[in-house]
C-alpha cells in the first residue's frame, strides 16, 4: 500500500471518527447537549485525535527506522572486498539504484515482478536491460549488488506492508478505544485540551531538537574526523591544501584569518555608516525622512545574499580591478582578479549596513527621554549630548549589536563563495583572493568526495568551529542586549 | 546661544577678556559658539552622509540588477521557413543521429532564405548553422513529433539564434571579442545585421526565459527558471505546512501557557541562539540527518523544504509571540469570565486577533526561505541541470530538482558570459517574487492590524 494511500485511511478514518464520537455522545444524551459534559464537537474531536495522533507518530517512526534496518540487514550481505574497493557509501548507493531500477522495470512492464526476484548476472545483461527503460548506472552489476539490490527490495516490500498494516490497526485501535468510553458523563474537553496541550509542548521542543540536531550532527562527524586526522593539525595548521588522492594539510588558520579580515573590512564599512545612520534618523530626522529613509534602508536586508554574490562577482570585482589592477585608473597593479577580501568584504558590508542601523536605532530609542532633555538644558548641543550622553548610554546596546554584526559577517556564506576566490592564502594585502571558513564547507561537501574521507570530514569540523564562534558572539551579544535593556525598563 | 550666560562678564578667570564681550552683541557669536556650532553641523552631515551612502548602495545595487538583467527577458529568433518533406523526414527519424538529418533540412531553407534576401556568402552551411542554437534541431524535431500533421506542408519556425548572435544585437559581444572566438565570426554579424534588416531576425520578449527549463553548458540560450521556479514552489508548500502550524503551537506554548521554569528558558534560549546561527549550519544539520541518517533523496525539494522550515522557525515563532502578546489581557479576562477555558479563550479568541500578524510574519519568514541560498548547496540543489518538469505531486516533492536561488548560483558558476545574464535576470524574477510577498504582508499588516 503506497504512503499517500495509507494517509489518506487514517483522515477519512478521522474524518468519520468525529460523527461517530459526536453521534454517540448525543446518543447517550439523549439527543439534548445539556446533559453532557461538554460540547458535542468535543467528543469528535476526541475520537479524530485518538485515531490521528498515535498513528501518525507510528508513521513517522516507522519510516525514520525502517532505511536504518534495510542498511544493517543489506551491509551485512556485502563483502569486506567490495568495501576495500571503494566504500561501504557507495555500494549501498549502487544497491539502491539497482533496487529502484529494478522497482521502475516492473512498475513499467518490462519485467515480471518473478523475474525481478530471479534474475542473475550470471544469465542477465541486467544494466542493459535497465538501460533500456532509463536508469543509467555507472558500471556493470555484480553478481552481489544484485542479490543484495534483491534482497533490499524484499525487505522493503515486507517492510512497506507490515507498516500499512500496523498504522492501519493503531489507527482502528484508538477509533475503537475512543468510540467506547465515549458518554454524556466522559469529560471530552479536559481529555482534548490535554492532547492539544501535549502537542503544543512538542511543537515547542523542536527547538531544543533542532540545536540538538546541530549539535550531534557536528559533533559526532568531527570525531570521526579527528580519528582520522589530528586535531592539533587541524587548529593549528598553517597550511590548506586538499587533495583527493590523500595525504592533504587541512589547516583551519589560513581560512579562520581570511574569513576575520573578510569581516573586519565588512565591520568597517557596515559599523560607521549604519551608525551614524542609525544616530541621523533617530536624533536628527524629521519624521517624513524618517518614514522613508528607514523602510529604503531596511530593503537592502530583505535583498537575498545570492543577489549580493553575484553584485560582488559582476559588479564590485571587476569595478575594483579597474581601479586597483593591473592597467587600472590608479595603476597600482595591486590585484589580480575580480574575486578578492577586499570584493567580498565591501559588498558584506553593504548587506550588514541595515542590520546594523536598525539594532542600534532601536537601542538609542531605548534610551530615556530624560537623559535627552537634562542634557539640553544645561546647554549642551545636540551632537554633544549624543557625543555625551546617548552614546555612552547606548554603548553596551551597541557593543551586541556590533557582535551580532560580526556573527552575522563570520557566518555569511554567498558572498564568500563568490566573491572572495578559492584558494587559501595567507596575505595582508586585501586586494588578493582567498577563501573563508563558509567557502570550504561548501566546496568540501559539494564535490563527489566519499562522505568517509578526511576531505569531507573536515567540513563537519569547519562547521563546528563556525558554529561555536558564531554561538559565542550570539551569547554575549545577547546577554549584553538583555542587561542593557533591564537597565532601563 | 547657550553659552552666553556662561561666559558672562564677572566670572572669575576670564575678567581680562569680559569687558570685549560685554561689549558684544548676544546675535555676534564668539569663537568657543562658532566651533561648536561648526561641530554640530558637522556631526549631522556625517549623519545625511551616511544615509546618503546607504542608499547609493541601495540605487547602485538595484540599477546593476535591472541594467544587466532586464535584457535576459528578450532573445533574438530567425525566422526560417522549412519545407517538412514527407521522405526527407522519414529518413531522418530511420538515421541513427536524427539530429543531423534535421541540421541539413534546416540548412537548406537557411541558403534558401539568404538567397531570397539577396545575401551572397561564402560560408559552408554547416558554418552558417551557428548563427543558430545547436538546439535548433531538436526544435523542429520536436514540431514535426507534436504536429505529424504539418508533414508536407512548409511550415516557418522562429528559431533561436546562437548566444553569440543575441549578444551581438545585445550589445554583449562585439566584433573584437568575436576575432578568437571559434563559435563565431564577424561574417556571421554581417549577415545578422542584413537579415535584421528584412525583420528576419528580431528579437522579442522570451517566455521560455520564464517558464522553460535549464540547457546544456553549450546553449545558454534556451535556459530558462521555469522548473527551478517549480521546486521553489513545492519547497515553500512543504515550509507553509510545516513552519506556519508547528510555528503557531510553540508560540502559543510559550507565550500563554508555560510556566516560568528551567525547561522554558531553555527553549527560549534555544530559539534566540537558532534566530541566528548561520543558515550554512542548517545546511550541514540536513545533509547530516536528513540525507545521511535518513536517507531522504538528495536534491529534493522536500529535503529543502525541511531545512528551510528549521531555519524559518525561530523567525515565525518570535513574530508569531509578538502577534500573540499585542492581544490585550481584557480580551483573554472576558472570555475566560464568561466561563470559557484557558485553552478556548487561547483558540476562540486571541489566535484569530491575532491572525494578521502571524500570516505578516510568516509570509516575511517565507520571503527569506525563498531567497535562501547556502543551505541549498549542501543538500544537492545545485549542480544539476534541471531539465524536466516533475510529473505529479509526489514527483514534485521527491524527484531531484532545483530552485530559483540555487538555479542563479548554478549560472553564474558557469564559463559562458551568456548565463550572467540570465542569472541577474533570475534574480529579477526572484526580487520580483519577494516584493510580492512583502506587499501581501505589507497589505495585511495596514488593513487588518488593530491597535488597542
Amino acid at each position: 500500500m503506497s504512503f499517500p494511500f495509507i494517509l489518506l485511511v487514517i483522515l477519512g478514518l478521522a474524518v468519520l471518527g468525529y460523527f461517530a464520537g459526536r453521534m454517540r455522545a448525543l446518543k447517550s444524551a439523549g439527543g439534548d447537549p445539556r446533559h453532557m459534559h461538554s460540547l458535542p464537537g468535543y467528543y469528535g474531536w476526541h475520537v479524530s485525535l485518538l485515531v490521528l495522533v498515535p498513528s501518525a507518530l507510528v508513521l513517522a517512526a516507522w519510516l525514520l527506522i525502517q532505511p536504518v534496518i534495510i542498511n544493517s540487514q543489506v551491509s551485512a550481505m556485502i563483502s569486506p572486498d567490495a568495501i576495500a574497493k571503494s566504500s561501504l557509501d557507495l555500494v549501498l548507493s549502487d544497491v539502491r539504484r539497482v533496487a529502484d531500477g529494478l522497482d521502475l522495470a516492473v512498475a513499467n512492464g518490462v519485467m515480471a515482478d518473478e523475474q525481478a526476484r530471479s534474475i542473475r548476472t550470471e544469465l542477465t545483461d541486467v544494466r542493459g536491460r535497465l538501460g533500456e527503460i532509463g536508469v543509467a548506472l555507472g558500471s556493470d552489476v555484480t553478481a552481489e549488488t544484485l542479490r543484495a539490490a534483491q534482497k533490499y527490495r524484499e525487505i522493503a516490500s515486507t517492510g512497506n506492508l507490515l507498516r500499512s498494516a500496523l498504522v492501519i490497526l493503531v489507527a482502528l485501535g484508538g477509533f475503537a478505544y475512543a468510540v467506547l468510553v465515549t458518554n454524556k458523563d466522559f469529560r471530552a474537553r479536559n481529555r482534548v485540551e490535554q492532547i492539544v496541550m501535549a502537542m503544543l509542548v512538542c511543537a515547542a521542543s523542536i527547538a531544543i531538537l533542532t540545536t540538538a540536531g546541530i549539535f550531534f550532527s557536528l559533533v559526532f562527524n568531527t570525531i570521526e574526523f579527528f580519528q582520522l586526522y589530528p586535531a592539533s593539525d587541524f587548529f593549528f595548521g598553517m597550511t590548506w591544501s586538499p587533495s583527493f588522492h590523500g595525504g592533504s594539510s587541512l589547516g583551519i588558520v589560513p581560512l579562520l584569518w581570511a574569513t576575520f579580515y573578510i569581516s573586519i573590512i565588512a565591520l568597517l564599512v557596515a559599523v560607521p555608516i549604519g551608525l551614524f545612520a542609525a544616530i541621523y534618523l533617530s536624533e536628527y530626522a524629521s519624521p517624513t525622512v524618517r518614514a522613508v529613509a528607514k523602510p529604503l534602508l531596511e530593503v537592502l536586508a530583505g535583498i537575498p545574499t545570492i543577489v549580493y554574490g553575484l553584485f560582488a562577482l559582476l559588479t564590485v570585482g571587476p569595478a575594483l580591478v579597474s581601479l586597483f589592477g593591473e592597467n587600472g585608473a590608479l595603476g597600482l597593479n595591486w590585484m589580480q582578479g575580480g574575486t578578492a577580501v577586499m570584493t567580498a568584504g565591501l559588498v558584506m558590508g553593504i548587506m550588514i549596513i541595515p542590520f546594523m542601523s536598525s539594532l542600534s536605532d532601536d537601542i538609542i530609542n531605548a534610551v530615556p527621554q530624560s537623559l535627552r532633555d537634562g542634557s539640553l538644558g544645561l546647554g549642551a548641543t545636540h551632537s554633544e549630548t549624543v557625543k555625551k550622553v546617548i552614546l555612552p548610554a547606548a554603548l553596551p546596546g551597541i557593543v551586541g549589536a556590533f557582535l551580532l554584526s560580526a556573527s552575522r559577517a563570520v557566518g555569511e556564506t554567498m558572498i564568500v563563495v563568490m566573491g572572495a576566490g578559492a584558494a587559501a592564502k595567507f596575505s595582508l594585502n586585501p586586494f588578493e583572493a582567498m577563501t573563508t571558513v563558509t567557502a570550504k564547507i561548501v566546496s568540501q561537501l559539494t564535490g563527489d568526495a566519499d562522505f568517509a574521507s578526511p576531505e569531507a570530514l573536515v567540513a563537519f569540523a569547519l562547521g563546528m568551529t563556525l558554529f561555536v564562534i558564531t554561538l559565542g558572539l550570539n551569547i554575549i551579544a545577547l546577554y549584553i542586549v538583555r542587561k542593557y535593556r533591564e537597565q532601563y525598563e | 546661544m547657550t553659552d552666553a550666560t556662561a561666559n558672562a562678564p564677572g566670572l572669575p578667570g576670564e575678567t581680562h577678556d569680559a569687558p570685549v564681550r560685554a561689549s558684544k552683541s548676544l546675535y555676534e557669536l564668539d569663537a568657543l559658539t562658532r566651533k561648536r556650532n561648526a561641530s554640530e553641523l558637522r556631526f549631522k552631515s556625517y549623519g545625511i552622509v551616511a544615509v546618503l551612502i546607504g542608499l547609493s548602495f541601495l540605487v547602485a545595487l538595484l540599477y546593476a540588477i535591472l541594467s544587466n538583467g532586464s535584457v535576459a527577458f528578450t532573445q533574438t529568433f530567425v525566422q526560417v521557413s522549412i519545407p517538412l518533406d514527407q521522405a526527407k523526414i522519414e529518413a531522418a527519424e530511420a538515421s541513427v543521429v536524427k539530429t543531423t538529418a534535421y541540421n541539413a533540412l534546416i540548412d537548406a531553407a537557411l541558403q534558401e532564405k539568404l538567397a531570397a534576401a539577396g545575401i551572397t556568402t561564402d560560408m559552408k552551411p554547416a558554418d552558417l548553422r551557428k548563427m543558430l542554437s545547436s538546439g535548433a534541431a531538436t526544435q523542429v524535431r520536436e514540431h514535426v513529433l507534436k504536429n505529424p500533421g504539418d508533414i508536407g506542408k512548409t511550415v516557418s519556425f522562429d528559431i533561436y539564434a546562437a548566444a553569440r548572435v543575441d549578444g551581438y544585437l545585445k550589445g554583449r559581444v562585439t566584433r573584437e571579442a568575436l576575432a578568437n572566438d571559434k563559435n563565431l565570426d564577424a561574417a556571421h554579424l554581417d549577415i545578422v545585421d542584413k537579415l535584421l534588416d528584412k525583420g528576419t531576425v528580431e528579437r522579442r520578449f522570451n517566455w521560455d526565459f520564464i517558464l522553460g527549463s535549464d540547457a546544456s553548458d553549450s546553449r545558454p540560450e534556451k535556459a530558462g527558471i521555469g522548473v527551478a521556479m517549480i521546486g521553489s514552489f513545492y519547497m515553500m508548500l512543504v515550509v507553509l505546512f510545516l513552519s506556519l502550524p508547528i510555528g503557531v503551537a510553540a508560540s502559543i506554548y510559550l507565550e500563554e501557557f508555560a510556566p516560568k521554569n528551567r525547561f522554558t528558558d531553555l527553549i527560549e534560549v534555544n530559539i534566540a541562539n537558532l534566530a541566528a546561527v548561520p543558515s550554512i549550519v542548517f545546511g550541514i544539520l540536513g545533509l547530516a540527518v536528513f540525507i545521511q541518517f535518513a536517507h531522504l533523496p538528495q536534491s529534493a525539494p522536500l529535503v529543502g523544504g525541511l531545512v528551510l522550515t528549521l531555519m524559518t522557525l525561530p523567525t515565525i515563532i518570535i513574530s508569531t509571540r509578538a502577534a500573540l502578546k499585542a492581544v490585550p489581557p481584557s480580551i483573554r479576562d472576558a472570555a475566560l469570565g464568561v466561563g470559557a477555558s484557558k485553552m478556548q479563550s487561547v483558540f476562540h479568541h486571541v489566535l484569530p486577533l491575532a491572525m494578521p500578524g502571524i500570516m505578516t510574519g510568516t509570509i516575511i519568514g517565507m520571503a527569506h526561505a525563498l531567497g535562501e541560498t547556502a543551505p541549498l548547496l549542501l543538500i544537492g540543489m545545485v549542480g544539476f541541470i534541471a531539465s524536466n518538469y516533475p510529473d505529479g505531486v509526489t514527483a514534485g516533492f521527491l524527484s531531484p530538482n532545483s530552485a530559483m536561488p540555487a538555479q542563479i548560483y548554478e549560472w553564474a558558476k558557469r564559463a559562458d558570459p551568456a548565463f550572467y545574464e540570465k542569472a541577474w535576470g533570475g534574480i529579477i524574477i526572484l526580487l520580483c517574487f519577494l516584493l510580492a510577498m512583502n506587499i501581501i504582508a505589507i497589505i495585511l499588516r495596514r488593513k487588518f492590524e488593530r491597535r488597542w
